[in-house]
Formats: structure tokens, C-alpha cells, sequence
């Protein structure tokens, strides 16, 4: 039998880096929100998941589909910004949510809780996490030739809906890993604070990308590891060293 | 299609969420040409280009000379600078290898320690010349160049005139410019092409006279040609 705070260990410095990697390219996208708003979203899966005994990643996963293609389904109803209709989503979600997540799993739902996966949830994150890294790995220098510009990505013959799509699955898909970690109001953190304090620190793509990653998986190792000493809940310790990081990047900008 | 021609544009039409952008354009491009599009804001040029490259639907025909290469430089890339990112990460996205990256760095006149430094630290007249650098990369024939100019200084413009002239000379290029600076036109150009939704006019730059111009710009434009001796 291996030892439970190991496995948490694992599933969450994988998904940790995996998540601050990816949130490199969200930030160079100008879509910092988008993994809270997602978060949300994946609130009424959790719930379902939870209700119905299965993991609540799988739960999630499903509700991040359904709750993009809903978003997708109004951009093209209405001539609305895209910020308003995932506003729509996300809040209808969190209030559904609320209603569906038995109350006692509530808070594990909302800030996650790291003590209890056990060993086949570990692999499987584990695999998932590579199986993501290896394709944003692919993407990257295309999201960001396309971020720099669409037009110039589409005359190098990018095809940008092609991995646009790839892209949201695999913020879909790391979201639903995260919320086991911090939880559905704290997995937009952990996309996006290792991104922000990597940006700070670093003066080309590579430390970047890389810096990303690291942090993630840095901040997820120090939480567990204070959560294992104090007792207090693991997801929220990982975010405020997310924070911690970043604060401290302050300091030595560049 | 004849020989020297590299680009053919008959009918072209395209209309963009309803509204009409370019109407009924035809005109050829030779070889070596420098044409420089000009017109108001709003006329259509960036559009044209953009068509030119095959990312916007339109209706007619636009036929390039077979298995041609077409480098683009964009008029503005406000987000490239928050992007940490080198120049030579910059050419990786290309895959533009050391070797070619540093003939073409030779060849718009920046020293190879440039590569390692990051894109937001650059002059604006430095980053000009990255960007002409990345469209040269992979060995275009044709080059379309969307306001080269805007947001360089004078004396950095001045610079990138001369660059252009300088590759176009070297690389046999062709090349579509896009440009409101009229006085580029009488140093660059052998040809223009003036257009406000359809093409008002298009001969060499002598026969660009006032009156022509007037009637693109609604004659609130005077232009003396500059004697340059």
C-alpha cells in the first residue's frame, strides 16, 4: 500500500505543472479568467459525480463540454461578447451547483480536497497530465503565432479553428484534474498565477513556458507539504504559495 | 498566364458581414514590380491584402504565378510586446534555422547578437526590420507589406525605404506596399494603385497627378513632388 499523501503528492504536482504550462498560453491569449469561469461551470458535474459515487473530475469533464459548447451555441444566437454569454454560464452553473453538491461534499467541491484520491485516480491523472503536456506542447508555437496574429498564422497556413479547438479541450480537460486539487473556485488560480509570476521573471519563451510549469508544480508541492504538517485544507495552502511566488517575483521584474 | 506576370486579379469582389469592401478590382503585377496601394482610411487596401493572401473569402479570381512564395508583413502587432518572447523564438516560430536566420539578419543590416534579446526591448525601428526579416524567411518572391511605416520615426524610416530598395535589388522581389506616405511613392514605387473600394486609378507614379489624388481623398490633399538630387 502506498502511502496516501504520496499519491496526493503525485496527482497534484502532474496536474500542477500541467496547469501552469497551459496557463502560459492563456495568459499570452488574454484569457486569464477563463479557467475561474470554468471552474464554476464545472460545479453542477462535480456534483453529480459526487451524488452517483464516481470521481468528480469525470463528472466535470462532462459539464465543461456541455457549458462550451453552450457558450459556443450563443456566440453564434447573438451578436453578445463572448465575456457576457461565459458570465451567463458560469453563474447559472455555480447557482445549479450549489442546489445539486450534497451539502456535506460542498466545501470539498468548492476548495477540493487532496487527502483522499487513491491509486488508480493517480495514474489516471497522471497519464491525463502527459497526455495534455504533450499535446499543448504541440500547439504552442502555433497559439502563439496566432496570438501574435491571426492574420499572420493563417498566411503561414495555421489553422486556427482546428487548434483553437484542441486548445479548449485542453483547458476543459485540466480544469477538471484542477478542481480535485483547489477545487472549483480556486482552479483558475492555479492556471494562471504560475503564468503571471513566470512573466515577471522571464525574458524569452522557453523560461517562460518552462517557468510556468515549474511554478505550478513548486506551489503545489509546498501546499500538500504544509497541509501535511498543519492540517489545514490543501487547495487554498497551494494557491496562497501560487501567490507567494508571485509576489515575490515582484521584486526581481525584469 | 504570361511569363512576367505574378499576380492577376480580375472581377475581385468581397464583401465582408454584408457590407461591400472591395468591388469589381482587376490588375496585374510583373515581376521586380514595386506597386505601392494607396488610398483613404477605410478604402479597402489591408483588406485587399489580406485577400491577396487567401484568408478572406471573395469572389473572382486572383491567380498567382505557380508555386510562388509570399512573405506578409501585418500593419501592427499590438500584442507581440507582452509576449516574453527572443528573437530567435520569434524565427523558431517560422522554423527559420541559425544558419538562415543569421543570412537574414545580415542582409537587414542587425548584428547576431540580436537573436538572444527579447522582442519588447527592441526599438521600434529594430522590430520594422525583424519583421521584414520574417517575412524574407524561407525566400519569398513576393513580399506584401501592410503600412510598413507607421509608429517608426522619420530617420528609421527613412532606413527601412532604403532596406526595402536594397533586398529588392538583391532578391529580384516583388513587391505590394501599402502605404498613406506619398512621398514613398516618387522613391520606391514603379507602379500605384489607387483604391477606394474600386481602383480609381493605376499607371506608373508620374502619371499619379494631383487631380487623381484630390479625387481619391476627397480634395483635401495638395502634393508637390520632391526634387531629390
Amino acid at each position: 500500500m502506498i502511502n496516501q499523501f504520496i499519491l496526493s503528492l503525485i496527482s497534484g504536482i502532474f496536474i500542477g505543472g500541467v496547469a501552469g504550462y497551459l496557463g502560459s498560453l492563456m495568459l499570452t491569449k488574454r484569457m486569464a479568467l477563463v479557467g475561474d469561469a470554468l471552474g464554476h461551470v464545472a460545479l453542477p458535474g462535480m456534483g453529480l459525480a459526487l451524488l452517483f459515487g464516481l470521481d468528480v473530475s469525470f463528472g466535470a469533464f462532462l459539464f465543461l463540454l456541455f457549458g462550451i459548447f453552450l457558450i459556443w451555441l450563443f456566440e453564434i444566437k447573438t451578436s453578445l461578447p463572448m465575456e457576457a454569454l461565459v458570465g451567463i454560464v458560469f453563474v447559472a452553473s455555480l447557482a445549479i451547483g450549489f442546489l445539486i453538491v450534497p451539502e456535506p461534499e460542498l466545501l470539498e467541491a468548492l476548495f477540493g480536497d487532496i487527502s483522499k484520491v487513491s491509486f488508480e485516480m493517480t495514474l489516471i491523472s497522471v497519464i491525463f497530465s502527459i497526455l495534455i503536456f504533450l499535446m499543448i506542447t504541440r500547439i504552442y508555437p502555433k497559439m502563439i503565432l496566432a496570438n501574435i496574429s491571426e492574420d499572420l498564422a493563417k498566411s503561414e497556413g495555421i489553422k486556427i479553428k482546428k487548434e483553437n479547438f484542441i486548445y479548449l479541450l485542453s483547458i476543459a480537460a485540466i480544469v477538471a484534474l484542477g478542481v480535485k486539487i483547489v477545487g472549483s473556485l480556486l482552479v483558475g488560480a492555479l492556471v494562471i498565477i504560475p503564468a503571471a509570476t513566470a512573466r515577471n521573471l522571464s525574458k524569452n519563451l522557453k523560461e517562460y513556458s518552462l517557468g510556468s510549469a515549474v511554478l505550478g508544480i513548486l506551489s503545489c508541492l509546498f501546499g500538500s507539504l504544509l497541509f501535511k504538517i498543519t492540517g489545514l485544507p490543501a487547495g487554498p495552502l497551494i494557491i496562497l504559495f501560487s501567490t507567494l511566488f508571485f509576489l515575490i517575483s515582484l521584486i526581481f521584474k525584469r | 498566364m504570361e511569363e512576367k506576370i505574378v499576380l492577376k486579379v480580375e472581377n475581385l469582389d468581397v464583401k465582408l458581414e454584408g457590407e461591400e469592401i472591395l468591388k469589381d478590382l482587376s490588375f496585374e503585377v510583373r515581376e521586380g514590380e514595386v506597386l505601392t496601394i494607396l488610398g483613404p482610411n477605410g478604402a479597402g487596401k489591408t483588406i485587399l491584402l489580406k485577400t491577396l493572401l487567401g484568408i478572406l473569402p471573395y469572389k473572382g479570381k486572383i491567380e498567382w504565378k505557380p508555386g510562388i512564395k509570399i512573405g506578409y508583413v501585418p500593419q501592427r502587432l499590438p500584442f507581440i510586446k507582452e509576449i516574453p518572447m527572443s528573437v530567435k523564438e520569434f524565427f523558431d516560430l517560422k522554423n527559420v534555422s541559425e544558419k538562415e536566420s543569421e543570412d537574414i539578419l545580415k542582409s537587414i543590416g542587425l548584428g547576431k547578437d540580436i537573436l538572444e534579446k527579447k522582442i519588447g526591448d527592441l526599438s521600434s525601428g529594430q522590430f520594422q526590420r525583424i519583421l521584414v526579416g520574417w517575412a524574407l524567411a524561407k525566400n519569398p518572391q513576393v513580399l506584401l507589406f501592410d503600412e510598413p511605416m507607421t509608429g517608426i520615426d522619420i530617420g528609421g524610416q527613412e532606413s527601412v525605404y532604403q532596406l526595402l530598395e536594397k533586398l529588392r535589388k538583391e532578391k529580384n522581389l516583388t513587391i505590394l506596399l501599402v502605404t498613406h506616405d506619398l512621398s514613398i511613392i516618387y522613391k520606391l514605387a514603379t507602379n500605384c494603385l489607387c483604391l477606394n473600394k474600386k481602383v480609381l486609378c493605376h499607371g506608373t507614379p508620374k502619371e499619379l497627378t494631383t487631380e487623381r489624388l484630390s479625387q481619391l481623398y476627397g480634395g483635401k490633399i495638395k502634393f508637390y513632388e520632391h526634387k531629390h538630387d
